[in-house]
């Protein structure tokens, strides 16, 4: 059988979590730089496989069991490892979503196989393909290989590819189904509803400029130098997830993977380094000004303005600065 | 309740970092410090005995200078230690280190097996579900809130984008905890004093050799990333910063 590549796209109570195009972008990616067959499956809602089977795919699968739904780690590994071991890709490509971070390591694993997750690019070089992925917080790069058997596993970061380049098909492919047998007994786990906490109540997605705090105020009573700063922009102040898991801050205010994505017309980083959990929620961002005292911050990486230097010395004459040109 | 705490040793978040002479690792002397979601994981561990009674045993792989974590969280109330001691625990990747953590732990038995939601250097977010597996054990991952029930557990899982779910499952099991799940306890003077007759035991490699195997994954390569967008330095003294910003904002992005 030909190598192939399987995208396994992600569906939440049937709709497709639109992340999966950007998986589809890198299977369609690497199909073409070694001329593997790109396949896609999706895992207990057949619904949303009409709609993948529209992109320049081989063919889609419906993986079905009626154990599926709810979404448990040990049905959708048991699902998937039935699935993998009769088809037998060569690589099997995932969004690095919170629900494929959680079933993932153990489909692997159960295969005896392994995962180079949260990778951003991929590169294909006299025949050996490698996998590039952000290490020690984004400070540094690393291209991974697999010096195991396949199938090879590997989730792309959300943003590494471009969802909307994924091609469209010259017509639909055709869609499969496959039926798991999960035995009783395989789950373990017994998820209750999905919920939101409390209302948010600050929508910071709308925001057209946003003062973001990290680390780097130090102490709670300094959060007000960020806010005066907001305030003379007239924009809102944001955080990085340890000052909200300080209580310095709500959590309603964090920018980031566990918190809210933001694409403000300005983004202001006030001593946040760069997580990559951080940079995820605020890289949209159409103008990025960072202030940090370590030159080497990743936050650096993706700003348009630096300003390598102490917050505490630059934010008050800043202040005073935009008061004078509002007048 | 018996808890397992698997911890790591990383490299402190401002340590500048350099790369070792072939390029596929860093060079060892920077500062280290205990990876911050792991004391999350310790803290909700020791919150959990409290409660309920038990044991809290902290476990780690690396070199001699990893035992810092250890003591650090004896210091903290942690009941005992495990050190699976040598350099080359460094180069394994998640399925060989899970699987010298199962090695380690054979003769034990734990009702909750711990870790942080993911590492600060290599970021992968696998070891802890990978034990679970290997152990045969249930797992839920970025985890808030533990409560005990009648059965077993009932977890808060952290969603996307605001979402939670609370999930009912049997103990043992091994759960991976986020990082701000509960607020982190500084260790005491007496607590430092007593950590230094509290028991920790050394595991050499040799002792789960057996166990693990080659790697399965190999980083071929580290280096700086290139950058991929052009950023403008903004220098000077802070008052002539100030001023080059303000008319940044008014005349090239016009926010002002």
């Amino acid at each position: 059988m030909a190598d192939s590549i399987l995208v396994v796209v992600e569906q939440r109570e049937g709709k497709l979590n639109r992340v999966s195009w950007e998986t589809i972008t890198a299977g369609q990616a690497i199909a073409a730089a070694t001329g593997w067959t790109l396949e896609a499956a999706v895992v207990g809602a057949n619904a949303v496989a009409g709609e993948v089977a529209g992109k320049k795919v081989a063919k889609v699968y419906a993986i079905e069991s009626a154990t599926l739904d709810p979404y448990t780690p040990d049905a959708f590994a048991a699902a998937l490892k039935q699935f993998l071991t009769a088809k037998q890709p060569k690589l099997v490509l995932m969004p690095h979503t919170y629900q494929v971070r959680d079933f993932v390591p153990k489909l692997a694993t159960a295969m005896g196989r392994t995962c180079i997750s949260d990778c951003i690019g991929f590169k294909h070089d006299g025949g050996k393909l490698v996998f590039t992925r952000q290490m020690f917080q984004g400070k540094l790069a690393a291209d991974v290989s697999f010096t195991s058997d396949a199938p090879w596993f590997a989730t792309f970061q959300s943003g590494a590819f471009r969802g909307d380049k994924a091609e469209d098909g010259a017509s639909a492919a055709p869609v499969e189904t496959f039926a798991a047998e999960i035995a009783d007994g395989v789950i373990r786990n017994k998820p209750q509803e999905v919920f939101k906490e409390a209302k948010q109540a600050v929508d910071l997605t709308q925001a057209e400029i946003i003062v973001a705090v990290g680390r780097g105020i130090k102490e709670q009573k300094n959060i007000d130098i960020a806010k005066n700063l907001a305030d003379a922009l007239g924009g809102d102040l944001a955080a990085s997830r340890p000052i909200c898991d300080s209580g310095w801050l709500p959590m309603d205010r964090q920018i980031g993977s566990s918190g809210q994505t933001v694409a403000p017309k300005l983004y202001l980083a006030l001593g946040i380094s760069g997580a990559i959990q951080h940079i995820v929620g605020m890289k949209g961002s159409r103008t990025i000004i960072a202030v940090n005292k370590d030159s080497e911050a990743p936050i650096f990486e993706i700003a348009d303005y630096a300003v390598v230097g102490n917050l505490f010395d630059i934010v008050p004459p800043l202040i005073e600065e935009v008061k004078k040109a509002k007048g | 309740m018996k808890i397992l705490v698997c911890m790591k040793q990383v490299p402190q978040k401002d340590a500048p970092l350099k790369l070792n002479e072939s390029g596929t690792w860093i060079r060892e002397d920077v500062s280290y410090e205990v990876n911050e979601p792991d004391a999350y994981a310790l803290e909700e561990a020791l919150r959990q005995r409290e409660k309920h009674k038990g044991e809290v045993v902290v476990i780690t792989s690396g070199p001699a200078r990893a035992q810092q974590v250890l003591r650090e969280a004896l210091a903290k109330g942690a009941d005992r230690a495990i050190h699976l001691e040598d350099d080359r625990f460094v180069g394994l990747d998640a399925f060989n280190t899970a699987k010298a953590f199962a090695a380690a732990i054979k003769d034990e038995q734990f009702d909750l097996i711990l870790t942080g939601l993911q590492s600060d250097d290599y970021g992968y977010a696998q070891t802890g579900v990978i034990l679970a597996e290997l152990m045969g054990l249930p797992h839920a991952t970025i985890i808030m809130q533990i409560e005990k029930t009648d059965s077993g557990i009932r977890v808060k899982r952290e969603l996307e984008a605001g979402f939670f779910q609370f999930v009912d499952m049997p103990t043992p099991a091994v759960l991976t905890i986020q990082s701000g799940i509960n607020k982190l306890r500084y260790a005491t003077l007496i607590g430092i004093k007593q950590a230094k007759t509290k028991p920790l035991r050394k595991v050499a490699l040799a002792e789960v050799q057996s166990a693990i195997g080659d790697n399965l994954q190999k980083i071929e390569k580290l280096y700086v990333p290139q950058k991929t967008k052009k950023t403008e330095m903004i220098d000077g003294p802070p008052a002539e910063i100030a001023k080059k910003l303000v008319d940044k904002l008014r005349n090239e992005l016009r926010v002002l």
